[in-house]
Formats: C-alpha cells, sequence, structure tokens
C-alpha cells in the first residue's frame, strides 16, 4: 500500500519534468475537458507523440480519457498533483524554519568570532 | 522526481555556516521544524560517516532522522542521505532521500543553498527537476476548484 502510493508519486514527478506534458496541464487546467485532437493542435509534434505523453499522464493518474462517439475527451485529474504538493509542503515546513534558525545560530557565531579577532587585533602579537 | 530548493543568505562567513552543519554542536541548535530544544544528535562529517538527530515536534511526537555523508566538502558542499527511523510522516517509512547543502561566499557572509530531493528511478530527471516547480504550484492553486468538482459528479 505505501509501496503502490511511492511508486505513484515517483510516476507523477516522472511525469511533470517534461515540458510538453506540462503544458497539456496547463491547457487542461483551463478547460474542464478538451478532445485529444483539440489538445495535440498547439504543439509541433505529431499526434501519436501527444498520445504518448498523455499515456504517461494518464499512468501518473494525472488525466482521465473518456471515449465520447469518435472522440475522446481529457480531463485533469487533481489528487496526485495534490500528493505530490503535499510531500514538497511537508519539507518545506520543516526545513524552512530550521535554516532560519541555523542563520541565526551561524549570525551568532560569526558576532563572537568577530568579537574574539577585534580584542586579538587589539593586542597584536 | 522533485526537489525542493531553499536559499538563505547568512551574515556569516561560509566556515562558520559549514560547522552549523557539518557538526552535532551545530545540528543541535537549529534541527527541525518546530523551535524546541534538539533530543540528540551525532554526526560524523567524513564520506560515508553517520549522523542521527532526535528532534521533537509541537505536537509531542518524536521524530529521528538519520542516515550517512554522502558528500563533505568544507566549506561548500555537505551532502546527506535521509531516512525516518522513527516519527516523519507515515508515507515516508523506509524511505531515502537527498539532502545537500551548498555554501557559497557572498559580499558580507554566506549564501546557503538546500536541495531536499526525493529519489526516483531515473536519477537523470533530476537535471529537470527546477523548471517544473512553478507550473506545478500554478496548477495546484486551482486544484480546490477541481476537487470540488469532481466531489460533484
Amino acid at each position: 500500500m505505501v509501496n503502490y502510493q511511492h511508486r505513484r508519486l515517483d510516476r507523477v514527478f516522472a511525469a511533470l519534468v517534461d515540458p510538453t506534458r506540462r503544458a497539456i496541464l496547463a491547457r487542461l487546467e483551463q478547460e474542464d475537458s478538451v478532445a485529444i485532437s483539440a489538445l495535440a493542435r498547439p504543439f509541433a509534434i505529431k499526434l501519436p507523440t501527444v498520445m504518448k505523453h498523455l499515456d504517461v499522464l494518464g499512468e501518473a493518474g494525472l488525466i482521465t480519457r473518456s471515449k465520447h462517439g469518435r472522440t475522446v475527451d481529457v480531463r485533469l485529474s487533481p489528487a496526485p498533483l495534490r500528493e505530490a504538493m503535499d510531500w514538497l509542503a511537508r519539507y518545506e515546513r520543516f526545513w524552512s524554519p530550521a535554516l532560519d534558525r541555523l542563520a541565526a545560530h551561524a549570525e551568532a557565531k560569526e558576532r563572537e568570532a568577530r568579537a574574539l579577532e577585534a580584542r586579538a587585533g587589539l593586542k597584536p602579537e | 522526481m522533485t526537489s525542493l530548493t531553499l536559499v538563505r543568505r547568512i551574515a556569516a562567513r561560509p566556515t562558520i555556516v559549514f560547522e552549523a552543519l557539518s557538526t552535532a554542536e551545530g545540528v543541535a541548535a537549529w534541527w527541525g521544524p518546530d523551535d524546541l530544544p534538539v533530543l540528540s544528535a551525532e554526526l560524523d562529517a567524513r564520506v560515508g560517516g553517520a549522523y542521527r538527530v532526535r528532534f521533537q515536534t509541537l505536537d509531542g511526537q518524536q521524530h529521528e532522522a538519520f542516515g550517512e555523508c554522502l558528500e563533505v566538502d568544507p566549506p561548500r558542499r555537505l551532502a546527506l542521505s535521509w531516512s525516518y527511523a522513527f516519527g516523519g510522516e507515515p508515507e515516508e517509512a523506509r524511505r531515502t532521500s537527498r539532502v545537500e547543502f551548498d555554501v557559497r561566499p557572498i559580499d558580507g557572509g554566506a549564501e546557503l543553498t538546500l536541495t531536499h530531493t526525493r529519489l526516483a528511478n531515473e536519477a537523470s530527471l533530476a537535471s529537470h527537476a527546477q523548471g517544473w516547480t512553478g507550473s506545478l504550484a500554478k496548477l495546484v492553486g486551482r486544484l480546490g476548484a477541481l476537487t470540488a468538482n469532481s466531489q460533484k459528479e
């Protein structure tokens, strides 16, 4: 169950690294559902290539496809994206305040070091 | 595969920043999401050296992150593997990710870049990771509405 979730998340991230696939998702977020032929039009690539991208997005669970007569409509499926964002958000919540404390700690150490150097500088030997 | 990248400009020289990252005493001063004392910290800053940090969060839970030093290049770079011995999120159990700290000198101090990378099967994807974070955030901005729609159906 847990492993299944990890594999799915890996597929989401792998799907998102490709600019064409991101452009497809961006288009799908504007419109509720888009026919595959309409989806392929703005890209300088052939329909089979678009189909391959849609397969990757579909396997990652990022889109759903449904057949209406002779056209296939594509829709955005938000749950896997949300899972990906949760991962980022969780670690951002961990690291952001930690790095702020790290900075404060290092800056205090820097002030100590400078005070020591200044004292040493007053009595050069 | 993705990575979280955060940058801090710090009014301290790189050697001091690196010491805060690469010593048990340093790590104990800042580790964890909440402003609570670190419970214990060990760090052997050599390639292959182990680290282990136990910390607590405001909900009263204890967590322990551990791993080893993958790259140690003072005062420039420290890379760690990251796993949770306990605590963390359930879905992170038995999962290893990679944490990198890069320190570079700037006027008046140091710039620290943290990169926390979720490990995926294809390491080659890493070079593309940066581009999509922005578009992902934009997409997620719409998720509330989309989820509401799919619930209605």
